[in-house]
């Protein structure tokens, strides 16, 4: 038993973007907020505790900011906790490897907090560019205390930790005062950082490639093509593997079962535990390899060079390249790239962005059309049709924001602003670890809570002949979209989540029935329901342009807080997939 | 010799001189440690030159090329 702590003192980690502050904060806290090489990535406010002896540390991550009185929302919020005074002391992360602008922001923080720590983190990045500190000196031109640490490798924590005590135990700080805090933190800068050598040329020549006039959509269109490639290919064998694992459970439950009146093993195997058992095989391979491959670009920090390379189109469509930033996390979970707005300044723009953000396929709509790809048009056809759907979700997203901000949400243009961060080399084993079980095992978590519960309720409403009935009222307005009622009614009762449009469709199909296969995923069955390579495409198309999930739906509302905002991102991708199935059917034949 | 920053050539280093822009934008070059007296060097522009990827202060900030027309500057 752990006894109580005596005491518990509140601390805020301000600081630029992009400084290594939430590595900083889970390595104190032992938490695992994602983390990122591009500016931008933590929009809210994250707590985590630590504890020391008998001391309780709770860490408030804020936003990362370059002012404090700054017009974007995530800038607000860091302000405003700073302004209320909320914390027992605040920890001024700066980046050593450029800590001339981290110092703008933390004489910013010196002026207003009594009780700082100023954190010098990065200190490996700054030693391999070459520069070298003298933290004495920093510490009397601050006039706070200043701790160096290298948060990825847990160097100089519990000296932080021991120094936040001081702070807190000891007299308070008179209030710093800069005239010009940006030419203050020159001289400071230039008194206590000098450059031993040149800094590392590969940074500069993998920069000019990435985004070179020849090289940089090439390389990008190249990126996401392997990267998808990789995925559906590489699902495959696990698929297989996880169906025929899937299989075996299948017939031990049903003889273990044997017992029970039909009704019950009905609930059980074919409601229960086939549709959690569905949405495992279809997510969990493709996610295991997608997340990972992400990550490391992430991490590498390419994720802002794609903003630089995408801002001229985006700026054509009225849009701006930190959408292309948006939409990025958007692949992840479209109500992450909701909030992930917050990173755009401009309000219009921030709205558009929004209301498109659900274009891209998110990790529930990914697999659906990986699986579709791989049914109806095998060998190279597959990657190529996938990656062709990202795309085209993206050009989407930009054409209708370009329509919107040229129309509904006319207003003044915006500027774009965005800080280009070093590459850094990926953290392979951290990146696998962190991908794999952080993001892949909690997006398969949460999508069995919800397939679970569906799958029971699912079965009732098969056996009850409920589910045939919509599907013989939905059937006609399907055949105009060139599906069926069966697809469009997997679609609607998917609201909660997208996993479940495939194990609601084969339900739909079996009429609740129990399966060959469980989770073969039904090839055959969707090819005697009269599917042809047209319907899969046209189903594909309406995976991409459907109404967002619930979850996304609820962010929306909270990001905008008005319905009608909410309804318009109800309405505008399934206007779109509406009309682009009408289109396709006609076309096709 | 004095020139508007859109025009400094990637590889090339010049010293701000004065910022005219827009006063949101310019807030916001402050912000980023962007203002008259400030070394700046020009690093390489995107594919259709709309964007330029200016390092000052330590950082690489990435711009779009027409707001800086309105930043006047003396190159080296």
């Amino acid at each position: 038993m752990r006894s109580k702590p005596v005491r518990m003192r509140k601390v805020a980690l301000a600081g630029n973007p992009n400084v290594g502050k939430s590595t900083l904060f889970n390595a104190l806290t032992g938490l695992r907020q994602h983390t990122g090489n591009w500016p931008g990535k933590t929009v809210g406010l994250a707590q985590g505790r630590a504890r020391r002896g008998k001391t309780e540390y709770l860490f408030t991550d804020l936003p990362g900011t370059y002012t404090l009185d700054g017009a974007s929302e995530d800038e607000r919020i860091a302000g405003e906790f700073l302004k209320d005074g909320d914390s027992d002391c605040v920890v001024a992360v700066c980046d050593a490897s450029c800590l001339e602008r981290s110092l703008i922001l933390t004489l910013q923080v010196l002026s207003r907090c009594r009780r700082v720590v100023v954190c010098v983190n990065l200190m490996d990045e700054a030693e391999r560019q070459g520069l070298r500190l003298d933290l004495k000196a920093l510490e009397k031109a601050l006039g706070a205390p200043v701790v160096a640490t290298s948060a990825n490798r847990g160097r100089g924590l519990e000296a932080l930790l021991a120094q936040i005590d001081r702070v807190c135990d000891g007299p308070e700080r008179p209030l710093g005062h800069w005239e010009d805090p940006v030419s203050a933190a020159e001289a400071v800068c230039a008194a206590c950082q000098t450059r031993d050598s040149a800094p590392e040329g590969w940074r500069l020549t993998l920069d000019r490639v990435l985004v070179s006039r020849r090289h940089g959509v090439p390389i990008l269109l190249a990126l996401l093509f392997v990267i998808v490639w990789l995925t559906v290919w590489g699902a495959n064998y696990p698929s297989e593997l996880l169906g025929r694992l899937f299989d075996w459970g299948y017939d031990r439950l049903t003889g273990i079962l044997a017992w029970a009146p039909w009704w019950l093993r009905g609930v059980l195997v074919d409601g229960l535990y086939a549709t959690s058992a569905r949405v495992i095989s279809v997510m969990l391979p493709p996610m295991a390899i997608f997340f990972p491959l992400f990550t490391v670009l992430e991490d590498v920090g390419y994720l802002p060079r794609m903003a630089f390379l995408l801002d001229g189109c985006m700026a054509k469509c009225g849009g701006c390249g930190k959408q292309a930033l948006t939409l990025a996390m958007g692949l992840g979970c479209n109500a992450v790239g909701v909030t992930g707005c917050r990173i755009i300044d401009s309000p219009r723009e921030r709205l558009a962005a929004i209301l498109t953000n659900a274009m891209v396929p998110c990790n529930g709509r990914f697999p659906t059309l990986i699986l579709l790809g791989s049914l109806f048009f095998p060998g190279l056809g597959a990657p190529f049709l996938v990656a062709g759907c990202v795309m085209l979700g993206v050009l989407v997203a930009m054409a209708v924001s370009g329509a919107l901000t040229g129309t509904v949400l006319k207003n003044q243009e915006s500027t774009f602003i965005m800080e280009l961060p070093p590459f850094r080399r990926p953290r392979i084993g951290q990146i696998l670890i962190r991908s794999l079980l952080d993001r892949t095992l909690f997006v398969a978590g949460r999508a069995l809570t919800v397939a679970a519960p569906a799958g029971v309720v699912l079965w009732i409403l098969a056996n009850t002949r409920l589910l045939s009935l919509a599907v013989g009222l939905l059937d006609p307005l399907g055949r105009l979209l060139g599906m069926d009622g069966a697809i469009l009614l997997a679609f609607c009762l998917a609201l909660p989540a997208n996993e479940l449009t495939v194990p609601v469709l084969l339900m739909a199909l079996t009429g609740g029935g129990s399966l060959q296969s469980v989770a073969g995923l039904g090839g055959e069955l969707l090819l005697s329901a009269g599917w042809t390579w047209q319907t899969a495409l046209c189903v594909m198309v309406f995976t991409l342009f459907h109404w967002p999930c619930s979850t996304t739906l609820m962010t929306i509302y909270q990001e905008t807080r008005s319905i009608g905002k909410t309804a318009a991102a109800f309405i505008l991708p399934t206007a779109v997939g509406g009309v682009l199935c009408i289109m396709l059917r006609l076309l096709l034949g | 010799m004095e020139t508007s920053l859109d025009r400094l050539r990637p590889g090339c280093r010049a010293v701000i001189m004065k910022v005219n822009t827009a006063p949101a934008l310019t807030r916001r070059l402050r912000d980023f440690g962007l203002v008259p007296g400030t070394a700046v060097h020009c690093r390489y522009k995107s594919p259709w030159g709309d964007v330029t990827a200016l390092y000052l202060r330590g950082a690489v900030l990435a711009l779009r090329t027409k707001d800086l027309r309105r930043i006047r500057v003396r190159c080296e």
